[in-house]
């Protein structure tokens, strides 16, 4: 075995259910050790990719490996993944010590030591002496951490996940995601983190695979997702972004020029996009680009500068954000500096926007956006 | 005033039930203990004691007809769980939607006719010449006609045939609440199909089985038409036996003392029943 050797790979993997197409040719490593997760609406294929590699479905067509072996016809119990359910899925009838201790007693290990493993384990995960205490008697985030030790417990190479912070409440979910990365990290298990909330895959993910109608639209860090998204799709799907249709006017090397249908014109810096005059395009714009200015503030010659009104100020604390419409009537969001420089805007307060051209994405329309 | 009134329709509403218990439960067994303690010196002389209850003991045809029907009431349950564990299993977690209420229909539909037809049905096709016994000869498995009725087999067959359906009802209440998918996490954390069901699903379904058991139990026990009928005349079922003391002795004394232990039997089997399953009464009853 090398060390390059990543823990799960899948092969165009497709799952057909009679006329409709789940998951489509999709390919991707998750290398040992690493939080990879998968990101998308609901609806998009990424529970049934998960149940592939759980084992509780198998592939149309399609090959996956896990540590270099493939898992094609070997059924759940004989594969080495464990899975953390939706719902947890603890056994109510048993008590947590039983319940961590249910894959150790099928393996056949003995009794004193699936007691000392449990009481390790249980200890790993932050929660020493519940071993004769009832599922019904955790909290939510107790039950959580339970979950996982059951099967950490196992030794899995792959530890699958699917929504499992989806029921806890904001609070919780917010520490649960630190936690969660934390106890990864600890066991330095690969994890395969599914999810449709796109701020538990940034914080927590070594790695994103965007998924949209069966098939990835692109796989990258976190960083490159939200800032290099590859695809309108990715751009409109992960993180806030303010969507623009309008059509290409000239093309000067990776600048283009793109003008709206109410004709306010704008430049955008995007090499490889394949766009010709004329042609139609989306332009995502992040709130957070674009910055406020008083009217005569803007020295930048490059920049899109555009004067509008303030038409409505959401406050949300760090993440307040006011809509500017301008002089064509477009609305356009932006993140409100938290400097307190604009704490005093108000409806119909005249204002003007700067954005660079280098910070928009720009996309040729495809059919099905 | 309005606490007088909300008051009186609580115990109108309360009325039925009361009168239910009182009236058709609580009386008649007071009265039959009272006449199964009362000993017939002579004609219209009566007095009181425990001479009924002793000549069930002295009697061994008696407890030994009693100890029969219980140990065969108990053989007919536990066949019935066997039986119907399975069905009710694959009718609460492998089909679903319309096959799954088609298939319930099914098991209900026997219960339109009464149970006198049904058994009656038995008979058709247990008897000499009935359906089994021709097509047996037909086959040439056998050379003569073969009589399958008036045996313990066919007792058998009559009891757990009336009463699966008191099974697979409360067994598919249970496992259909049953959450597919702790029955993948067992799968996924490397569980057999066998541990599963003996650690997941056996478990979960306790209370169903610990209630459909007593259901069972009771009705097995208590019934008189199938032993009669499938058994014949030496099917020594005891409720036939408190028949025979009623209607063709005349003597009700006995026969209340009968009805008394027979009540005392089932308790305690229920009671053996739940303690051993580590149920309790209202969590059996009040879940299913």
């Amino acid at each position: 075995m090398t060390e390059s050797q990543p823990d799960l790979e899948c092969r165009d993997l497709t799952k057909d259910f009679d006329a409709f197409r789940a998951v489509d040719h999709v390919s991707f490593d998750v290398p040992q050790g690493s939080f990879f997760s998968i990101l998308g609406p609901s609806g998009c294929g990424k529970t049934t990719l998960l149940r592939m590699i759980a084992g509780f479905q198998s592939p149309t067509s399609g090959d996956l490996r896990i540590k270099g072996k493939s898992m094609i016809g070997v059924p759940p119990n004989k594969r080495p993944v464990s899975m953390v359910f939706q719902h947890l899925a603890l056994f109510p009838t048993m008590n947590i010590g039983d319940n961590v201790g249910f894959g150790l007693r099928q393996r056949g290990v003995g009794k004193a030591e699936i007691k000392t493993r449990v009481e390790q384990v249980l200890e790993r995960v932050g929660l020493p002496h519940v071993s004769e205490r009832r599922v019904d008697q955790l909290s939510g985030g107790q039950k959580q951490r339970v979950a996982i030790a059951r099967c950490m417990v196992l030794e899995p190479d792959v530890l699958l996940l699917d929504e499992p912070l989806g029921a806890l409440d904001l609070k919780l979910r917010e520490h649960m995601k630190i936690e969660l990365k934390s106890l990864q990290h600890a066991f330095n298990t690969t994890f395969v983190y599914i999810t449709h909330d796109q701020s538990e895959a940034l914080v927590m993910s070594d790695n994103i695979a965007v998924m949209n109608k069966g098939w990835f639209e692109q796989i990258g860090s976190p960083h490159e997702i939200y800032h290099h998204p590859d695809t309108a799709f990715v751009a409109g799907f992960v993180g806030d972004a303010n969507k623009i249709d309008a059509k290409v006017t000239e093309v000067n090397g990776a600048m283009l020029t793109l003008a709206t249908e109410t004709g306010s014109e704008m430049k955008v810096e995007a090499a490889g996009t394949g766009l010709s005059v004329g042609q139609p395009a989306q332009v995502f714009l992040r709130p957070e680009a674009i910055a406020l200015g008083a009217s005569d503030a803007a020295a930048e010659s490059t920049a899109n500068i555009s004067h509008g009104t303030v038409e409505t100020v959401f406050f949300n604390g760090a993440n307040s954000t006011v809509t500017v419409k301008d002089g064509a009537g477009h609305l356009v969001k932006v993140a409100m500096p938290q400097t307190g420089d604009f704490a005093t805007l108000r409806k119909g307060d005249a204002i003007s926007t700067r954005w660079l051209p280098k910070q928009a994405r720009c996309y040729a329309v495809s059919g099905d956006v | 005033m309005g606490s007088d009134q909300s008051r009186l329709g609580f115990y109108l509403l309360l009325a039925p039930i009361l009168l239910w218990l009182i009236v058709l439960i609580i009386l008649p067994h007071v009265g039959l203990f009272l006449v199964s303690i009362s000993e017939k010196i002579g004609p219209r002389e009566y007095e009181t004691g425990f001479d009924n209850y002793a000549a069930f003991f002295s009697e061994p045809l008696y407890w030994r007809t009693f100890a029969r029907t219980a140990i065969m009431s108990i053989m007919a349950t536990a066949l019935t769980l066997i039986l119907g564990f399975p069905i009710a299993y694959y009718i609460a977690k492998l089909t679903r939607g319309r096959t799954k209420t088609t298939l319930f229909l099914m098991c209900m539909i026997p219960f339109w006719v009464s149970e006198l037809v049904r058994t009656f049905g038995w008979m058709i096709l247990l008897r000499e010449t009935g359906v089994i016994s021709n097509i047996l000869q037909y086959l040439g498995l056998v050379n003569g006609p073969i009589e399958l009725l008036y045996n313990d087999a066919a007792i058998m067959v009559g009891l757990v045939y009336t009463s699966i359906l008191f099974m697979v009802v409360p067994l598919v209440t249970t496992l259909d609440s049953l959450d597919d998918s702790l029955i993948e996490a067992g799968y996924d954390l490397g569980g057999t199909s066998t541990s599963i069901m003996r650690e997941i699903v056996i478990p979960h379904a306790m209370p169903g089985i610990v209630s459909g058991c007593i259901v069972v139990f009771m009705l097995s026990l208590g019934n008189y038409l199938t032993p009669i009928l499938l058994g014949g005349k030496d099917s020594l079922w005891f409720t036939g036996m408190i028949y025979t003391q009623f209607i063709t002795r005349f003597n009700w004394e006995l026969g209340s003392a009968f009805g008394f232990l027979l009540l005392g039997l089932s308790s305690l089997v229920v009671f053996l029943g739940l303690k051993f399953s580590g149920q309790s009464l209202s969590e059996t009853m009040g879940r299913s």
